[in-house]
């Protein structure tokens, strides 16, 4: 049994000074891009409730120190798979904010020319193999890419991020299974926001510390506070340092939670105002500025500078999305469902 | 040229299959046990369990992680024993091989197959299923059905190659049938159908299995001096429906044989194309050989009774004539 025990979920910002050996840089790098997340999805309401967004909007707000830890722990060369919540986990991968926005918009300048929308995010130049809207099923495909990789000696590692509630249906249990029976480097990271959907953890899921569920099939598995970005990224490092040397893959449990409703139409009737309140008052993105500043990091000035700069990037990328042109209809024929090219005869349609 | 089964044309083609390190095999049984049909018979030990990858029984598994493999890089020939397991599997095919193309704008592809088989034989209702329809129902799937040893060995080989995911569809009463096949490496196109039987009285529009039990009753016809075109469709998306309509033009009568239900089935899609291709041609309604609509019965009588034979085909096209 090599499943450690839990972790007690360490109170935030009370840390001294930052972990030793910490680059100064890389603590901007996380803030810069927890910033950026939050204030994308800020705008991508905004851009929703004027009807330039449609469809559903699931925001990442509040889980942004999740995704920063975790992605920060990854090389080039190694895969991300992640759910229909995944604006964040693209815009930690580096994905161009322009093209992610133009997809929200259903521009053909989008990262899938605008047919996938906010749920479907994917950069394959990144190995960011996309945002997938069935729950728990993209981790299959996670554990895919990690068996290819080691069938063809790559030294890649695969990590896949879902919710809590993805870890009730079956496939959550056949990945778990498939990964460890074949040591497959694979880093399956729980965001546990302590809702599926609407539904509250103890309503849904018979075991509500989720790492525990990696006990039946003696897998590894960690539970971390994901909203200290730090915290995440270290536990994310040992994660993917295991899955890397061949010992097989990890599961992390990262508690966390979700300030904005499930998606842009949710009125909230499980949680009361004053939860989410007392949650927003431990803000991770605030937490972390305040740290920097007592740390010395970095001067409240420069911090100024920098969120101006991302406001500036963000209304860019709005400039951008609203001036590309949309997709042709090139993308409703035959021709753009198959990678070959086929031939229907008689075509249908007429094309 | 060598005359062998099936069975053998599969294995022939596997073979040279594996001979790609992309490509691998992951199933059920498809290896310790030996294979359920004796089509990968030897291969673990020839390939080692790497390569020859005996899974769980974990249907969606099976499916999803041969995605994953396919998005980076590797062929992977998925098998599941049997189409009706597959149901466990669809959401991975339909939501995500499918889709995995178009819906991210064409930045990646999924070569990957999967092989499976129709059929039945006194195993009930859960077990005697053809889905053939629902797969090729669905933009982003390739739907293979070949009926002689020959096709099976030239479009198992197209299918790996191809770029997209290929529904391969076997059947487990076809494993024995035998035909042609040259020893050589080749590929039959996907989406062409073939004309198996010139004729001039109707057409018949067949695929799969039906193939041989269409050319059956056209021999039985044919000592009535009635003479059956028959096309076999080979793949069923993207569908080539050229030289049915072509055929029914000619004889102005059509008949459709597939073994699945009617109701909504893959004959209502044939017969719906002759319809709006050949509607000037149409000398008599169109008519469906399918099995029974009822879930498959145990009890051999009744299962004869539900199943598609020469002779209900064979007056199907009577029907067709008057």
């Amino acid at each position: 049994m090599t499943q450690d025990t839990a972790q007690p979920v360490a109170a935030v910002g009370d840390a001294p000074r930052p972990p030793d050996g910490t680059d100064p840089a890389l603590l901007m790098e996380l803030y810069r891009q927890m910033v950026l997340i939050r204030r994308f999805e800020e705008k991508c309401q905004e851009m929703y409730t004027k009807a330039k967004i449609g469809g559903f909007l699931h925001l990442y707000i509040g889980e942004e120190a999740t995704g920063v830890g975790a992605v920060s722990a990854l090389r080039e060369g190694d895969h991300i798979f992640t759910h229909y919540r995944d604006h964040g986990h693209a815009i930690a991968r580096g994905l161009d904010i322009n093209a992610l926005m133009a997809e929200l918009f259903g521009k053909v300048t989008g990262t899938g020319k605008g047919l996938g929308g906010s749920m479907h995010f994917a950069d394959a130049s990144k190995q960011f193999w996309g945002g997938y809207a069935l729950v728990g099923c993209h981790l299959l495909l996670a554990v895919g890419t990690a068996l290819g990789d080691t069938m063809q000696r790559k030294p890649g590692v695969t990590m896949v991020f879902f919710g809590d509630g993805a870890t009730n249906g079956g496939e959550f249990y056949e990945a778990l299974n498939f990964a460890q029976l074949w040591k497959l480097p694979v880093v399956f990271v729980c965001e546990n926001n302590l809702y599926a959907m609407g539904t509250p953890l103890e309503v849904h899921s018979s075991v509500t510390e989720i790492y525990r569920k990696a006990a039946a099939f003696d897998m590894r598995a960690e539970r971390v506070d994901g909203n200290d970005v730090l915290v995440m990224r270290e536990a994310a490092l040992r994660a993917v340092d295991h899955a890397r040397s061949g010992q097989g893959p990890v599961l992390l449990e990262a508690m966390t939670y979700r300030f904005r409703g499930h998606s842009a139409q949710d009125v909230q009737k499980y949680r009361s105002k004053e939860d989410v309140e007392r949650r927003r008052s431990g803000d991770p993105i605030e937490v972390f500025r305040r740290q920097l500043l007592a740390w010395g990091v970095i001067a409240a000035a420069d911090l100024r500078t920098l969120e101006h700069t991302i406001d500036d990037q963000v209304e860019a990328a709005v400039q951008f999305a609203e001036a590309s042109d949309e997709p042709g209809v090139e993308w409703i024929r035959q021709s753009g469902v198959y990678a070959a090219a086929i031939t229907v005869d008689p075509p249908i349609h007429g094309e | 040229m060598p005359v062998i089964t099936v069975r053998e044309a599969l294995r022939q083609a596997l073979h040279e299959l594996m001979q790609d390190e992309r490509v691998f095999i992951i199933g059920e049984d498809i290896g310790h046990y030996g294979s359920t049909y004796g089509v990968t018979a030897g291969f673990l030990e020839q390939y080692g369990a790497e390569r020859i990858r005996d899974a769980p029984i974990a249907e969606a598994g099976i499916v999803g992680l041969a995605i994953g493999a396919a998005l980076v890089g590797m062929r992977p020939i998925a098998e599941i024993m049997s189409v009706n397991f597959s149901l466990l599997a669809f959401d991975q095919l339909i939501n995500h091989a499918a889709k995995i193309y178009s819906m991210f704008g064409g930045q990646m592809h999924v070569p990957m197959v999967l092989r499976t088989t129709n059929g039945w034989t006194q195993l009930s209702a859960t077990h005697s299923q053809s889905f053939d329809v629902m797969f090729a129902h669905v933009p982003g799937l390739k739907v293979v059905a070949p009926a002689t040893p020959y096709d099976m060995k030239g479009l198992l080989r197209a299918s790996v190659a191809d770029p997209d995911p290929v529904i391969f569809i076997e059947h487990t009463l076809m494993y024995t049938v035998k035909g042609e096949v040259p020893d050589e490496p080749y590929e039959v196109p996907i989406g062409r159908s073939a004309l198996v039987r010139e004729g001039r009285h109707a057409t018949v529009v067949t695929y799969s299995r039906m193939v041989h039990l269409s050319l059956q009753a056209a021999e039985v016809l044919s000592r009535e001096g009635i003479e059956v075109e028959i096309v076999d469709l080979r793949t069923l998306r993207p569908l080539d429906m050229s030289l049915a309509i072509e055929s029914f033009k000619r004889t102005g009568r059509g008949v459709v044989v597939t073994e699945d239900w009617q109701s909504f089935g893959t004959s209502a899609e044939i017969a719906a194309r002759l319809y709006e291709y050949g509607f000037d041609y149409l000398d008599a309604p169109i008519t469906r050989v399918n099995f029974r609509e009822v879930p498959m019965p145990y009890s051999k009588n009744l299962e004869l009774k539900t199943v598609i034979t020469v002779d209900r085909i064979a007056n199907a096209i009577r029907d067709a004539l008057k």
